[in-house]
């Protein structure tokens, strides 16, 4: 297992970036406050007035919630698939091949049941 | 566990060889900024960066001056923490996931095999998957921490995206596993290396002038996982979090100068590890058009009359060019959809997320298990 290279590269690539950030306020220098305006957030010419918990849509949440279902089961495909060959090699393909197919139509069955709902639907 | 290595000698060159990959990462950016903008200039008839050097090559040297002149800026509503952890976040999935891909064959000495990448991971599509979807955090950092209601929309709008296109990503790659039987990146090289041939029925096709290259098994999962990867790495036409039309700049509203400067090191790296993956997946990795790695080490040996030794060496370059031939393709195909193809409304995009291609993926892979299933079972 690369454990120990994949921390070691993330902590010096933290520290790069860390770097970078102290480099350039370094050189640059912190922004001098010439007018109000300039540190408020970002509007099109007229006064900010929402802050950050502007209503979001909950389609958002419900987007989210849909993709962990069906990422849980595109997940559980994965050791079944690197060992489909292995499974028919061994003779209990016909098994593995029946066992997963009726898993999927669990799955387009719910695909379905999700679009007929209209879980989808953005408007 | 925890170990990078054996020896002293083997965590020396393991700690080097991570570092240098991500250099060789953060080096393609201003080559690549520099081909985006010559490139769109073409496209567009116009003459792009031109001045500062021969053909404008060190123009992005010049705009990293002029980034690092800027005074830097906070927003005052916004979480100042998280503000300057995103651009220093943004840098780091894409590049740990990138030391994962091999790029040549190993370097092979009496002592000691080189491998010619950060690491190997032995579950490589596994880890690189979990590892790029991080990005999606950076991007709510960033959108959180601007204290903006433009960057806070675009965030949102880009994990809902990421999010949604991974599904779709995700299932197109069942396929490939399905093909190769495997996890490991090196292990789906070599069985694509060398010449064409499919077993079906007990009887074997061969085609030695064709190569055995995944793109011929897994042509609809091969466009999926391209059309998936776009999406992932927040490119045209995916690019909703950042559509300047509706949302100013998106997730990057608010910042400016260097910060900004490491959003694109991000960016561009997502676009590396999708050309990785693809060229490993669909095109053979580093091998070379219908011929294996010890193929091309004979052939070195023998036309140029040299010990094995030297051969490897030559052999370890050769598949390297390869494989930056192929990667630089694709990297050219991401400018170009960029400068061609309009962006999507956000309601065609999810509905092409969820209901065209997840469908089109889980056929795929009903398709291909269907199809390993009866031409290997059943012998005529």
């Amino acid at each position: 297992m690369p454990l120990g290279g994949v921390i070691f590269i993330t902590l010096f690539i933290a520290a790069f970036g860390t770097f970078l950030i102290f480099l350039a306020r370094w050189t640059g220098g912190k922004a001098k406050k010439t007018s109000q305006a300039k540190f408020d957030v970002y509007e099109c010419g007229i006064i900010g007035e929402e802050k950050k918990d502007t209503k979001i849509s909950v389609k958002f949440y419900l987007t989210a919630i849909l993709f962990i279902l069906f990422d849980i089961e595109i997940i559980f495909m994965y050791p079944w698939a690197s060992n489909f060959k292995s499974f028919i090699a061994s003779g209990v393909g016909l098994y593995m091949f029946a066992s997963m197919m009726i898993f999927l139509v669990i799955f387009i069955f719910g695909l379905w049941w999700e679009i007929r709902s209209k879980a989808l639907e953005w408007d | 566990m925890l170990s990078m290595g054996n020896s002293t000698f083997e965590i020396a060159i393991n700690a080097v060889k991570t570092i240098l990959v991500f250099f060789m990462m953060v080096q393609a950016v201003p080559i690549l900024v520099w081909l985006e903008r010559r490139g769109s200039a073409f496209i567009q008839n116009r003459f792009g960066p031109n001045r500062v050097g021969p053909l404008g090559l060190i123009q992005l040297l010049a705009d990293a001056v002029k980034f690092l002149t800027k005074e830097d800026f906070a927003p005052e509503a916004g979480n100042r923490f998280l503000f300057y952890c995103a651009p220093v976040f943004a840098l780091i999935p894409a590049a740990i996931a990138y030391m994962a891909i091999p790029m040549s064959v190993p370097l092979v000495t009496e002592s000691y095999t080189f491998l010619i990448q950060g690491y190997e991971v032995n579950v490589g599509i596994v880890f690189i998957l979990g590892i790029s979807s991080l990005a999606a955090y950076t991007i709510l950092m960033a959108g959180w921490g601007s204290g903006s209601k433009f960057s806070l929309m675009g965030a949102l709008r880009a994990s809902a995206q990421i999010i949604s296109y991974e599904l779709a990503l995700g299932l197109a790659i069942v396929g490939v596993i399905l093909l190769y039987g495997t996890f490991n990146l090196t292990e789906m090289i070599h069985a694509q290396a060398g010449a064409f041939h499919f077993s079906a029925f007990g009887y074997t096709i061969t085609a030695p002038w064709a190569p055995n290259w995944g793109i011929f098994y897994q042509p609809v999962g091969a466009i999926l996982f391209f059309a998936a990867a776009f999406a992932e790495s927040n490119r045209l036409p995916f690019d909703l979090a950042e559509g300047e039309a509706e949302l100013v700049a998106g997730f990057h509203t608010e910042y400016g100068g260097f910060k900004m400067l490491m959003f694109f090191i991000g960016e561009y790296g997502h676009m590396m590890i999708a050309s990785g993956l693809m060229v490993t997946f669909y095109f053979g990795g580093y091998s070379i058009w219908a011929a294996t790695p010890a193929d091309v080490q004979q052939w070195f040996a023998d036309t140029l009359s040299v010990s094995n030794q030297v051969a490897n060496i030559l052999s370890v370059i050769a598949h390297f060019l390869c494989y930056t031939v192929k990667f630089a393709i694709f990297l050219w195909i991401f400018i170009h959809v960029r400068w061609t193809l309009p962006r999507f409304r956000y309601d065609q995009l999810m509905d092409l997320g969820w209901k065209t291609m997840l469908p089109w993926a889980l056929a795929n892979t009903i398709i291909t298990a269907t199809v390993i299933f009866v031409t290997s079972y059943f012998i005529l």
